[in-house]
């Protein structure tokens, strides 16, 4: 009678002293492993979270805050530089994540082939330049771009005969500036995602390529490419992800400007938020940003829920 | 086939066979050129970081820029110090980075652990909660954060501002577990017949199996916290709280033309970074795998 009481523990749903001090005998250390991470999560997650949302309802003031409904939401739709920083943040998007995609995948191919001792070679030389701080790499680049003849860029430019471009002033550069610095950025993670995927693609394909002899590119297009598609994507959503999210950038190298040039959304947050104190309006903001990456991960777990098998 | 004629088949093979092994040969060395070229680039600002911190106030306005310091010269490097703070932000960024490290590896570790290993009820439903929250961008819970931290707990510019927000990261709460569910359990449910206590099991039982994946985990939030700059940005106002990131920065503006002392604070604030890779570089190289997609 006893023993199956206990046997069937937390099962029986009644309420008792015996239940709980089961209930905790059982599982007791289990909750006490995450119990600190969970309080910090409520606490600097969920709280906030909660908060942010009750904040874009608001006209936010440490006195007392008033609501004004979807107001912040509207003169958010309304306001033309919220859709400048949408549209730098799109191109910004659009011009990096595909080509860097593009260079990384180049690079893992070319890696995959050569023998051990280079191919860690080369894997720590592209990593290397990864570990150095955003703020680091903006300030290097920032002395690259001097408009003066110092610049490394001007410099090179002046080499060829041309005239010195004035890279971080000029609102039609200035752009395509932070774009081309990710160029040359490092590729050292995806590097070694894809290399990862590309080992564990069988050499029987490959084998069954050759007898029917199939050339170079027919196997990449036909059997490397589309059995990496999960890591392409997995690197696609990840890069949309942070590239909607580029702040440092924007906020060392020229300030959002010149004349709105280089806001991005998360750079127009910051700047209603910090320098403008609106909460409410940048709490707005952060919504909706949130909303598309939201769309995007939701479009990723779709796409990689359907598992390729070979 | 007469004798000849398979002679001659041969011989067209051996041909082939040489042809097909010299474009092997001039491929792999094309490989190799393209490799190291593109290395060379992306190489090519923190070499110049380097460089130009080596030079003289005159020599680094200078057009064209030399492009090896004639007069290889510490004077940036002693400009970093005389600002005053420098010092003090490379110990406020060790000070955070060890803290959070330290905390992390504990906390994700244990979680991770009883989210890969243990049963109990609501653990699916917790961790899916928890794994969610990883697509909400740090933008939207950043100004309620803001507030708590500043306005209500009143603890802006400690080193308790500093790291509370990120004791222990979802994210490595996920990393953790998906280490932590590679190792067997029949190890464990060998110390559990034995009688032994969970925090028992944990300590003798997991720990020594986990320990690359947690070296991985450890490494990969030092140089995260090192490197972060946006939190320490917001919440630091006195020059002594400053992290190094947030304290570089400050030179942009307070050195509009000096950009050999900025580039000698950016190689001083590098260099640690680069000592832990080429250090732990084994780590680096098998521990984004981890965390990532299969495929």
């Amino acid at each position: 009678m006893i023993e199956s009481s206990q046997s069937s523990g937390i099962k029986t749903k009644r309420f008792t002293w015996e239940n709980t001090k089961q209930f905790f005998r059982d599982y007791g250390w289990c909750y006490a492993f995450i119990l600190i991470p969970l309080i910090l999560f409520v606490l600097f997650t969920v709280y906030p979270l909660v908060m942010a949302f009750i904040y874009s309802f608001q006209r936010y003031s440490v006195l007392g805050s008033e609501w004004i409904g979807l107001d912040n939401y509207k003169s958010l739709m309304n306001s033309s530089v919220f859709w400048t920083a949408m549209k730098n943040t799109l191109i910004y998007t659009a011009a990096t994540v595909p080509v860097n995609i593009l260079i990384t995948l180049f690079l893992a191919l070319m890696i995959f082939p050569l023998n051990n001792k280079s191919q860690t070679f080369f894997k720590a030389a592209f990593y290397l330049p990864g570990v150095t701080s955003g703020i680091t790499m903006s300030l290097i680049w920032l002395w690259i771009f001097d408009p003066t003849g110092a610049g490394l860029l001007n410099a090179i430019f002046n080499l060829f005969g041309l005239d010195s471009v004035m890279w971080l002033a000029n609102p039609d550069t200035a752009l395509f500036s932070l774009i081309l610095m990710t160029y040359l950025g490092a590729h050292g993670a995806g590097i070694l995602l894809y290399l990862a995927a590309m080992g564990g693609i069988p050499k029987s394909l490959y084998e069954a390529a050759d007898i029917d002899h199939a050339g170079w590119w027919s196997k990449l297009k036909n059997i490397t490419w589309p059995l990496l598609k999960p890591t392409t994507l997995y690197l696609l959503v990840m890069g949309i992800i942070s590239s909607f999210q580029v702040f440092e950038q924007a906020y060392v190298m020229t300030m959002g400007g010149p004349n709105l040039a280089t806001t991005t959304i998360a750079y127009l947050i910051y700047d209603h938020a910090f320098q403008s104190f609106d909460f409410g309006l940048a709490a707005a903001e952060s919504f909706v940003l949130g909303f598309i990456i939201i769309v995007i991960s939701v479009i990723q777990f779709k796409f990689m829920s359907t598992d390729i098998e070979y | 086939m007469t004798t000849n004629q398979q002679q001659i088949q041969l011989q067209l093979d051996e041909k082939k066979d040489k042809q097909r092994n010299l474009w092997k040969k001039t491929g792999l060395a094309l490989i190799y050129v393209v490799l190291i070229i593109w290395a060379v680039l992306t190489f090519i600002p923190l070499i110049w970081m380097f460089v130009s911190s080596l030079k003289d106030s005159t020599a680094i306005t200078q057009v064209p820029p030399q492009l090896i310091p004639k007069q290889p010269t510490l004077d940036a490097y002693q400009r970093v110090f005389e600002v005053g703070g420098f010092a003090r932000w490379f110990l406020n960024s060790l000070i955070v980075s060890t803290i959070l490290t330290i905390s992390n590896v504990v906390l994700a570790s244990l979680a991770g652990y009883a989210f890969a290993k243990l049963k109990f009820p609501g653990r699916h439903t917790i961790f899916w909660i928890l794994l969610g929250s990883m697509m909400i961008p740090g933008q939207i819970t950043l100004i309620p954060l803001y507030i708590l931290i500043v306005n209500t707990f009143q603890i802006a510019d400690t080193y308790f501002a500093l790291v509370i927000p990120t004791i222990v990261t979802t994210a490595n709460i996920f990393l953790a577990r998906q280490f932590m569910a590679s190792l067997p359990s029949s190890l464990i449910d060998a110390a559990r017949i034995d009688a032994c206590s969970e925090p028992k099991i944990f300590w003798k039982v997991i720990l020594p199996m986990a320990k690359p994946g947690l070296a991985v985990l450890g490494i990969f939030t030092f140089v995260a916290n090192w490197n972060s700059f946006f939190w320490p940005f917001l919440v630091t106002s006195s020059n002594e709280m400053r992290t190094l990131q947030v304290g570089l920065t400050s030179f942009r503006y307070q050195y509009t033309a000096d950009y050999g002392a900025m580039m000698a604070g950016a190689v001083l604030t590098a260099i640690p970074m680069f000592i832990v890779f080429l250090v732990l570089q084994k780590y680096f190289l098998k521990g984004i795998t981890i965390g990532a997609v299969k495929g």
